[in-house]
């Protein structure tokens, strides 16, 4: 599998997505500077990782979202490429548009970072066909802005069309309805705050998140 | 010409930060203070022809975000 990762000036977790993507693939990620304006041809993964893009300024994930690969990343998700964004990179998905809700400062206004229970809620996408429904796991999370919100109509969609792929069991941030990832419409978009990219080895103190890589791997390869 | 942009969080969106404010402000004494919004001001120096529709378009394409934030305009009188 053909792997990118999106590189913005504040990132600090593409390093670590890059290594869980070769670990997975066999194969290094193409590092993308936010300034390109295409991806490597071929590209069947995309990801946008983890970090403080552009300090967070005005909103987090507003300038990245509005960068010039964010264009290429869109054409590539409208042709079917699966995309992650990992919490700085759920905020640019939901900035540039391609998910819906925002997220918002947490709750209680601390800066969170430890591991944190999820229930998975859909094992029927391309992300999560190596977890069962209803499945515990453990990832960590690192973030100050996780509070996913939506309207009540947007929240009820994203329930109705089985959308919504992973829940805190402990509501850390104060997300709607516990939300802590979810898919696009046609379910190649994947915006998770946790990080399944922290915990693929056992060195890392677990390994829920190396299934996710693996059953992206699976779906693409298949 | 100036024109200023103010983005406030809408109606019925939770505001941490607000909240935070309103807190520190009962510590330190100030009683009577029923909520307290938090939001932020922007401020832009505009070359002559820029239409208010142009700083709407600015608004929702970038400086707000629609989802959870409302922007009001406001056309500051250039300086003599």
């Amino acid at each position: 599998m053909k792997t990118a990762v999106i590189v913005f000036p504040g990132s600090n977790c593409d390093r670590d997505l890059a290594v869980a993507l070769e670990q997975v693939t066999g194969r290094k990620p193409a590092m993308v500077w936010h300034q390109e304006s295409e991806l490597p041809d071929g590209t069947e993964f995309v990801g946008i990782p983890g970090g403080f893009s552009y300090g967070d300024y005005l909103r987090s994930g507003a300038m990245a979202a509005r960068s010039p690969v964010m264009r290429a990343v869109k054409d590539a998700a409208g042709r079917g490429v699966p995309v992650i964004g990992i919490c700085n990179g759920f905020q640019v998905l939901t900035e540039a548009g391609m998910l819906p809700g925002a997220l918002m400062r947490n709750a209680g206004l601390s800066f969170i970072c430890r591991p944190v229970p999820l229930r998975v809620e859909n094992s029927q996408s391309l992300f999560t066909a190596q977890y069962d429904s209803g499945e515990t796991i453990m990832l960590p999370v690192a973030h100050h802005d996780g509070n996913f919100q939506a309207d009540e109509a947007a929240l009820d969609r994203l329930e109705g069309e089985g959308r919504v792929a992973f829940r805190y069991l402990d509501n850390c941030n104060g997300s709607a309805r516990n939300i802590a990832g979810i898919l696009n419409t046609a379910g190649n978009v994947l915006g998770l705050m946790p990080h399944p990219e922290r915990v693929i080895e056992p060195a890392h103190g677990g390994m829920d998140g190396r299934r996710l890589f693996e059953g992206l791997l699976e779906a693409v390869n298949a | 010409m100036k024109a200023r942009v103010f983005i406030t969080l809408k109606n019925g969106v939770l505001d941490p930060q607000g909240k935070a404010i309103h807190h520190a402000l009962e510590g330190l004494g100030f009683a009577g203070v029923n909520d307290v919004r938090a939001g932020k001001l922007i401020e832009l120096d505009l070359a002559d022809g820029i239409s208010d529709a142009d700083i709407e378009d600015m608004c929702r394409k970038l400086l707000a975000n629609t989802v959870i934030e409302n922007f009001r305009i406001e056309r500051l009188e250039p300086a003599a």
